[in-house]
């Protein structure tokens, strides 16, 4: 049997249900481990004019206080990029929530409570929230705006026959993963420190306490066995809690925890960037986009963090599916007094889709076309199909039985010319950013999906339900999505994996990628068991330890599979070879065939266990490290041109909501999914990413709403306030299926990234919402992100005009 | 205080704070880690366990329920679940199905799916809004939950009653309640702690007196007249979705939807009052259905009306040492409820708005009109002008129209995360639009209708 492109479960789907697998707070630390945390800031601008910390100091528990006076002049910084984010601060304060003083207690609920009784008086001051005040103010990062583009997008709009303006708001998105932020650490002998961290970034992690503690990283060794949740938010956020319990460790040579309470989580870290999105577009009779500006706006928070790379995408991702001949994208990133915003799944690239898909829409609307097929209109045109010989390598290619969850067409059934009355004549390849989209799939995948979710008669029966019900009104959303896969940072792309092989035949794989429910260790393995040719159960999927596997990537980008898997694969490769040349020398036999635990070769049929044990006799290396790194890559952020991504993944979905008009409260009935995981290594654990990338894509734009108070404090910091998707507003009826096609370029297996791009699947809710209010009336409702009840309300107004 | 439970099939003794929450005893105190804190206020199911007494299995929230309010019941936690390599019906479906990703909120699942298993229910979504989870989409999860039902109930988490030795904060009678509570009118009083865990968990105080009232059993149930509902102060809030159901289906409803499994298993109609909440979710249909509500000091006794009871923001007419005993509901007064409570998630979320209609239509004429709401002032609140503005009028559109307005005479809402003023007043006049279009026969609910042609 292949291991790669089974649907095995998730390797640790037995500990998950049983309780044993161990988070940060499960793992049981020596006696006398000791507790951590912040005292924070309550002003959202001002300077510290006096701190009184000796009520803190006096609480039960309590063993030690820090302040910046306990650095001099090195206070430790937790920023993964501009150096901005001191541990502490004595002086200015930039957000509600932001780290002034650390408690060291004997548990965590003394070190929470002593952590209440700081009393610190601030000269306050002004502080910037909105997006006009931060503009007004010229408080950005960068020297002014990015701006990328193509053609000329002014003259184009001005020549047009129809033109449309309009702006956008869409909020952010707390991650709300449900383990919080927690790190731990050991002190060891002679000054060397062990690091357990909830991280998507073990090596960053190392980095930064290294630094913090003025040791070489070598002395700094991290491990991240798995997160409960991370999605972005613990690719930088992790970074206060593992050097806060590095430096506390050092100093009282014990081990010490930090987890957030749940509150102080949401308040003190970053979240996804709000962005708000001006376009002006110009457009002929039958939609097709001639030219078009966006402004986008996003609030990056009090600190750089990752917003240049999440702006960056954004940018990357204004054209989404659609071929823009004349294109201007012009990107604000603002500094405001509020929490500083980080990765979130798609990093960016859903913000800027969203502004196309709200374009789109809006062209549709005007010109009273069908949205699904202006879309296909403005589609880029169809990858050419790559002939034999052509970057196709027979050792990366297999072909799979039919898997029941797996469906779609043959990716050389992409002809388009026969539909939608003809009107499909090629339009162009080239990206606003200079990448020729040589890939593009979404023809077909569309032309199949709108037959399987037998949308041209549900689209008639909604107009007959809105007709007839004067209250509760239907709509309709399709959207699909076109996601670049690589690291926008160049060097980013690569990735180390370390693999031995037992002499009992086990073998133990790690690499630098981070296990967060994903399911990449799962998916690396059956790379493993497939080079080998032996069971899953034979491959032991281990912690990513930066003493194992050194300089990683954070697990991000989508990009886990993709790198690690090809590292482990060049690993195990290279393990193989050295036994097939052991055969060759041993047997005289060249044609070796690994599987089902056996290895063949000439009449000879023994046990991987077997020839393993024989190699380890005649003194063959059975370990192996693997390396792995992008290829075709190249981008100039600041030009805006080049080839950033190494290929794209693409999804298409249809939703259909009901909207009750009286109160804005709404529901998704039906959702139906075709997505491109090209051939996928487990089609279980992407379809599992998929059904959950495509509710949390909903939930951002639906019920999850942030919301600050007129003084810059978050309203909205614990669940009950903040309302992730529950049970029952998943899709009453969801319908996933995967797109069977290999990739066309050189990948694992021929395998797509998955964990980003179905997340903005959800954009179709958020359609079908502005379809039903627009069911209300003859204006464009202009419907604003996240479509609270309250949100609906107003663009329904808005639509009676 | 001394506490005796059952945890995982063995008896416990042990001596404890009384606000020590069974989630940091399993987790410090027991390193029985498998059993996980989310959000550490109830709301996110991370933590669920199953309870068992006399009343049956329960799932609760384990991040606010004191050791106390254990005492004499069974507990089982995920680590109990399962015997030996021998998995429970919902753990082999959750893995078989994919119902699994990261991982942290799976034990909470599991037991809120486990007890449900056990007490055969089915309705899924409902079982399960109080477990949320971040990665899957639910859809693998709901998968498992189904594949699960036909399995059998697995043997060994039968609560066999035993030995708990009385302890003095926590009284067994009224009588007793209500002295203890005289002697000390400054004590906390803990029911189902939904509320109060949330002081000791997020602000952190130090609860110094405590009076758990989960051993008062003749503060439990429900007295049925022919005329009235005495529902006694402790019953909870899970009990009056089938009690209400036959007589006023959108007060059950609202009760489904007041919280999650888990807090409607904790949390009380005596708590949900007392608390004078401007949100709560009970006060609204209730004063609107005419209830009134039932106060014990000692050896006396009042009833007033609930409407009453809420005086001012923070303020109810409760007297030091004076508890809730029962609250009464007319059947008259359920007849013609209608009642819709307005949140930005349909399922465990508190209302922006919650509007209770009282109005019955003879020959065509408002006879009478009772409104209500929460979520529009500082008490939940009578909208006495809109009243009077359809008492004695034609029931049709333009009375609905004309009293629109009055609206604002009654209410002047406050903006805040959960709505605007402006949207809580829309919303507010726009239900006794709502009222009016289904009374009329039409489609009002997006929880009723399906996809497709």
């Amino acid at each position: 049997m292949m291991s790669v492109g089974s649907s095995h479960p998730h390797d640790a789907a037995r500990l998950h249900v049983t309780g044993q697998a161990r988070y940060i707070d499960d793992i049981p630390l020596p006696v006398g481990a000791l507790h951590l945390a912040f005292g924070l800031s309550t002003v959202a601008h001002g300077e510290i004019t006096s701190m009184d910390l000796a009520p803190v100091r006096a609480a039960p528990g309590v063993i030690r206080v820090y302040t910046t006076e306990d650095f001099g002049d090195h206070i430790p910084d937790c920023s993964p990029s501009l150096g901005d984010e001191p541990l502490l601060t004595s002086t200015t304060v930039n957000f509600v929530g932001q780290p002034v003083f650390l408690v060291v207690a004997t548990s965590h609920h003394a070190a929470r409570k002593a952590a209440t009784l700081g009393k610190i008086a601030y000269d306050e001051k002004p502080a910037l929230f909105g997006y006009d005040e931060a503009m007004a103010a010229e408080s950005r990062f960068e020297d002014g705006p990015r701006i990328y583009g193509c053609g000329d997008a002014a003259e184009a709009i001005k020549a047009a026959t129809h033109v449309i303006k309009g702006t956008l708001h869409m909020g952010g998105q707390e991650h709300f993963y449900l383990e919080s932020q927690a790190a731990a650490a050991l002190p060891q002998e002679g000054g060397d420190m062990v690091v357990y961290s909830s991280t998507q970034h073990p090596s960053e992690i190392q980095h930064k306490v290294a630094h913090a503690l003025h040791v070489p990283m070598h002395a700094v060794r991290v491990e991240t066995r798995r997160m409960g949740g991370g999605f972005g938010g613990k690719e930088s956020q992790g970074n206060w809690l593992a050097i806060a319990c590095a430096i506390a460790a050092r100093d009282t040579g014990k081990p010490c925890k930090m987890r957030y309470d749940r509150d102080d989580d949401m308040i003190i870290t970053g979240k996804r960037h709000d962005f708000r999105i001006s376009y002006t577009c110009g457009f002929d009779e039958h939609g097709r986009i001639e030219g078009i500006e966006f402004v986008q706006l996003t609030r990056a928070g009090w600190s750089m963090d990752l917003t240049l790379p999440v702006a960056d995408r954004a940018m990357l991702h204004a054209d989404n599916a659609y071929f823009l001949p004349n294109a201007r994208i012009e990107s604000h990133r603002l500094k405001t007094n509020s929490q500083s915003n980080t990765a979130y799944r798609g990093f960016g690239g859903p913000q800027g889709v969203l502004g196309i898909e709200r374009v789109v829409d809006h062209i549709a609307h005007t010109l009273g076309r069908d949205p699904a097929e202006v879309r296909r209109l403005n589609y880029y045109d169809d990858m050419v199909v790559p002939t034999a010989g052509e970057g196709l390598p027979e050792d990366h290619v297999l072909s799979l039985d039919g898997d029941p969850l797996s469906r779609g067409g043959a990716e050389t059934d992409t002809g388009h010319g026969a539909h939608a009355g003809g009107q499909l004549t090629p339009r162009g390849k080239l990206t606003p950013y200079g990448q020729e989209v040589e890939d593009f799939i979404l023809h077909a995948m569309t032309e199949k999906l709108l037959q399987d979710a037998d949308y041209a008669a549900r689209k008639k029966a909604v107009a007959k339900w809105n007709a007839e019900n004067p209250i509760i009104k239907k709509g309709l959303g399709i959207s699909p999505v076109k996601f670049g896969i690589s690291f926008t940072l160049t060097h980013l792309n690569q990735a180390g994996a370390l693999v031995h092989v037992y002499n009992d035949g086990s073998i133990h794989m790690n690499h630098g990628g981070t296990e967060m429910g994903q399911g990449l260790f799962l998916k690396v393995a059956q790379v493993a068991a497939q080079v080998f040719g032996v069971p899953i159960e034979t491959v032991k999927i281990t912690a990513t330890d930066t003493g194992k596997v050194p300089n990683t990537s954070a697990t991000a980008a989508s990009s886990g599979t993709d790198l690690n898997g090809m590292a482990v694969k060049n690993a195990c490769d290279a393990i193989r070879t050295r036994l097939e040349v052991f055969i060759l020398e041993r047997f005289g036999e060249s044609e070796v065939t690994w599987a089902e635990g056996r290895v063949r070769f000439g009449v000879h049929d023994m046990g991987f266990a077997e020839l393993v044990s024989l190699a380890y006799m005649n003194r063959v290396s059975l370990s192996s490290t693997g390396f792995y790194k992008t290829p075709k890559i190249e981008w100039d952020r600041i030009k805006g041109k080049g080839r950033p991504f190494f290929y794209f993944a693409h999804g298409i979905a249809i939703t259909e909501v009901a909207l009750d008009t009286l109160t804005g409260e709404n529901r998704i009935l039906r959702a139906d999914i075709l997505h491109d995981a090209g051939t996928s290594l487990n089609p279980a654990i992407d379809k599992s990413q998929i059904e959950g990338g495509y509710v949390q894509g909903a939930g951002w734009l639906t019920t999850e709403e942030l919301w600050w108070d007129a003084k810059g404090l978050l309203k909205t910091h614990a669940p009950s306030t903040y309302k992730i998707p529950a049970c029952s507003d998943a899709p009453d009826v969801f319908n996933v299926a995967l797109w069977d096609g290999r990739n066309r370029e050189d990948t694992i297996y021929r395998s797509k990234a998955v964990g980003e791009p179905p997340f903005m699947l959800g954009i179709s809710a958020f359609l079908a919402l502005s379809d039903a209010c627009a069911a209300c009336g003859p204006t464009y409702p202009a419907l604003n992100a996240p479509a609270t009840p309250e949100e609906l309300l107003n663009a329904i107004t808005r639509a009676r005009g | 205080m001394e506490i005796t439970f059952r945890l995982n099939g063995e008896i416990v003794r042990t001596r404890e704070p009384a606000t020590r929450t069974l989630l940091d005893y399993l987790r410090d105190g027991r390193g029985l880690c498998g059993t996980k804190e989310g959000c550490n206020e109830g709301d996110c199911g991370a933590c669920t366990i199953m309870v068992e007494d006399e009343s049956g299995k329960k799932p609760l929230n384990a991040c606010i329920l004191f050791l106390p309010q254990l005492h004499g019941k069974s507990v089982t936690t995920v680590e109990g679940l399962s015997k030996g390599d021998t998995l429970h019906p919902v753990q082999s479906a959750m893995i078989e199905e994919h119902g699994s990703q990261c991982g942290f909120c799976t034990p909470g699942f599991i037991m809120s799916m486990a007890t449900a298993h056990a007490r055969g229910e089915t309705n899924h979504e409902d079982i399960l809004a109080g477990n949320l989870c971040r990665c899957t989409g639910y859809a693998p999860i709901l998968r498992a939950a189904q594949k699960a039902e036909t399995s059998p109930v697995p043997e060994g988490f039968e609560h066999i009653p035993f030995a708990a030795p009385a302890v003095v904060q926590r009284p067994e009678t009224v009588d007793e309640l209500a002295a203890l509570y005289g002697l000390r009118p400054s004590a906390t009083l803990i029911a189902g702690a939904t509320d109060v865990g949330l002081w000791v968990t997020k602000q952190m105080r130090d609860l110094d007196e405590v009076i758990f009232l989960n051993g008062v059993n003749d503060l439990k149930g429900i007295i049925e007249t022919d005329a009235a509902f005495e529902i006694k102060a402790m019953t909870p809030i899970a009990d009056l979705i089938p009690l209400f159901k036959p007589y006023a289906p959108s007060l059950s409803e609202m009760f489904r939807r007041f919280a999650s499994t888990q807090v409607r298993a904790a949390a009380t109609l005596g708590g949900n009052i007392a608390n004078g909440s401007p949100i709560g979710d009970s006060p609204p249909p209730l004063i609107a259905a005419g209830a009134s509500v039932t106060l014990r000091k000692g050896e006396d006794q009042r009833t007033i009306p609930l409407e009453a009871f809420f005086i001012a923001y923070g303020k109810q007419d409760r007297q030091p040492s004076e508890f809730v005993e029962s609250i009464t509901v007319p059947k008259a007064g359920l007849i013609n409820l209608a009642v819709y409570k307005l949140s930005k998630r349909f399922d465990q979320d508190i209302s922006a708005v919650c509007g209770a209609f009282n109005i019955a239509v003879e020959g065509g004429v408002v006879r009478s009109a009772v409104i209500a709401f929460g979520g529009m002032a500082g008490t939940p609140a009578r909208a006495k002008t809109v009243e009077a503005a359809l008492i004695g009028q034609p029931w049709n559109e333009a009375t609905i129209m004309a009293a629109l307005p009055a609206f604002a005479k009654d209410y002047t809402p406050m903006s805040d995360m959960r709505a605007s003023a402006d949207y809580r007043l829309s919303a507010a006049q726009n239900m006794l639009r709502r009222l009016y279009a289904e009374r009329s026969g039409l489609a009002t609910s997006v929880l009723s209708i399906k996809e497709g042609a």
